[in-house]
């Protein structure tokens, strides 16, 4: 871990322009749904930036959503399928 | 399962999406597999509940088949992968060593403590925290693994809605 972390510094330092935050943050802008639509130079870096955090933790939320809607469909489908097999037994 | 649907899902065969897509239906099928050999459905009133238990299982295993679809050549993925094993392992190990964890984690506190150069982005910090492996990058490879991680959770998000549907008929 600390020798990439080292790695990834050096390469970092060697030169980071503006150009290139700018191009990497309109980049990031493109894909927030939220501020695809405006143009890059009216809105701050800083507010791409926090509606990234925002992005990200609600996608996150999603993914935990759908986690236990799938671990449910996993319990139901076989409690049902128990039931059934228990109703073919009882008749 | 409807093939017409299935044959949506996967239509590009190496995308990321279609790998995800492959290694978590894999998973899940697994997982389902392994839920029907426990005897769990006549005794589940005196076993309080294993859903934590499966949403864990689900979420673990969503998170790993994605980061195993994206390979190492990201450092997100990577950071994700490590997270996920290391977790297990400290699992595995939480009876017999616990003084060794404590130790690790005086270890681990004094680390961290060091690394805030950027300034003017306040909120690159909080980013650091939500993208896997975030907080050893530089700001220009934070900015786009953050854009790459932001794009496989699109892919993930559409892929457990999609296997939801399929599963729910």
């Amino acid at each position: 871990m600390s020798s990439r972390r080292s790695r990834s510094r050096q390469s970092g330092t060697s030169r980071i322009t503006d150009d290139q935050i700018n191009d990497l943050v309109s980049k990031l802008q493109q894909l927030l749904p939220e501020l695809r639509n405006s143009r890059s130079d009216k809105v701050s870096a800083a507010k791409v930036l926090q509606e990234t955090c925002s992005y990200i933790r609600n996608l996150h939320r999603e993914v935990d959503d759908l986690s236990e809607r799938l671990s449910e469909l996993l319990e139901t489908t076989d409690a049902a399928q128990a039931a059934i097999i228990r109703n073919l037994l009882m008749q | 399962m409807n093939p017409k649907t299935y044959h949506h899902i996967s239509s590009n065969p190496s995308s990321v999406k279609s790998r995800f897509t492959r290694g978590f239906l894999r998973a899940f099928k697994k997982i389902k597999r392994q839920q029907r050999l426990l005897p769990t459905s006549s005794s589940s009133s005196s076993n309080p509940s294993p859903r934590p238990y499966l949403y864990g299982r689900v979420k673990i295993a969503a998170d790993k088949s994605l980061a195993l679809a994206v390979g190492s050549r990201r450092a997100w993925s990577r950071a994700l992968l490590w997270k996920i094993h290391y977790k297990a392992w400290r699992q595995r190990s939480r009876f017999n060593n616990k003084k060794k964890r404590l130790k690790e984690n005086k270890k681990n506190k004094k680390k961290k403590k060091n690394d805030d150069e950027e300034v003017g982005f306040r909120h690159a910090k909080e980013l650091r925290k939500l993208v896997p492996g975030g907080k050893a990058m530089d700001l220009c490879s934070l900015l786009d693994e953050t854009a790459h991680y932001i794009k496989c959770l699109i892919t993930q998000v559409q892929v457990m809605k999609s296997i939801d549907q399929i599963y729910s008929f």
